[in-house]
């Protein structure tokens, strides 16, 4: 198949922008979610 | 097994689904050869793009009109994945430019405006960011970014109104344009794909922003206690 190397970059470019997309929501989600449960519970600590 | 799993999974099944149709079920083209596979995810991408800022555009027309928090959450999520989408798009295209044209890029009306829009949307979240009050900065990001969506007819009509390097449209083209009947259905089916994978997408992101909001909520409470 004629071209082949570039439907590959282009296939696995594009895949990484959204992989590392999604891992980067899934990374900033868990550190915030950490953050929360931290915050509630020195809130309930404080009460 | 929680639902989210499960829609995930659906998703991936359904974008390797087109990715395979692309390759296998999909003639190939008669005067580019096989590089025009790239055309249904390089297409499907930038009509799943298109999407997400318009889900960004609404949902920033309803922040302004009602000034809920919910919209400022949607126009965020959907702005950063339609960035995702079109950063796709100015990756794939040049690549299979290239071959078939003999250059990278040119700086056609197709072309030009796409990256405008890129820019635009990467201001709009760079304004979000230097804005640190959250109801100023879901005011002035929503009236930036109905601003920003008026670059999206221009990059749906810059193929039909002006002569380009790139492509006529082959999808509500002039009459006479259009695909083989085998690669219009794989398209389509392509399109769906990328639009599941938008969804979801923007469902991970606006959980974020939700989580960001009780934060918020939470550090208001202890400054006050």
């Amino acid at each position: 198949m004629k071209n082949l190397d570039s439907i590959f970059a282009a296939y696995l470019l594009g895949w990484g922008v959204f992989f590392v997309f999604y891992l980067s929501v899934a990374r900033r989600t868990a550190a915030l979610r950490g953050e929360v449960e931290r915050l509630k519970a020195s809130l309930t600590k404080g009460k | 097994m929680p639902k989210r799993v499960i829609w995930g999974a659906g998703v991936l099944l359904l974008v390797m689904a087109a990715a395979y149709a692309s390759f296998y079920v999909a003639p190939t083209e008669r005067t580019m050869g096989a590089i025009q596979r790239i055309f249904y995810f390089h297409a499907a991408s930038a009509w799943a793009g298109m999407t997400a800022f318009l889900i960004c555009f609404v949902a920033n027309l309803q922040y302004v009109l009602g000034r809920k928090q919910k919209w400022d959450w949607i126009g965020v999520s959907a702005a950063e994945v339609g960035l995702a989408f079109t950063t796709v798009v100015l990756i794939t295209g040049p690549i299979w430019a290239h071959p078939v044209w003999g250059i990278w890029w040119t700086w056609d009306a197709r072309l030009t405006s796409t990256f405008v829009l890129w820019l635009l949307y990467v201001a709009y979240l760079m304004l979000r960011s230097m804005v640190e009050e959250p109801d100023r900065r879901a005011l002035l990001s929503a009236i930036f970014g109905i601003f920003a969506f008026l670059d999206v007819p221009l990059v749906f009509g810059a193929i039909r109104w002006w002569r380009t390097q790139h492509p006529q449209p082959v999808i509500m083209g002039s009459p006479g344009s259009g695909l083989e009947p085998t690669m219009r259905k794989v398209f389509f089916f392509s399109v769906l794909a990328m639009h599941a994978l938008m969804v979801l997408l923007v469902s991970e992101r606006y959980r974020l922003e939700k989580l960001r909001g009780e934060f918020q909520e939470l550090q208001r409470e202890a400054e006050a206690g």
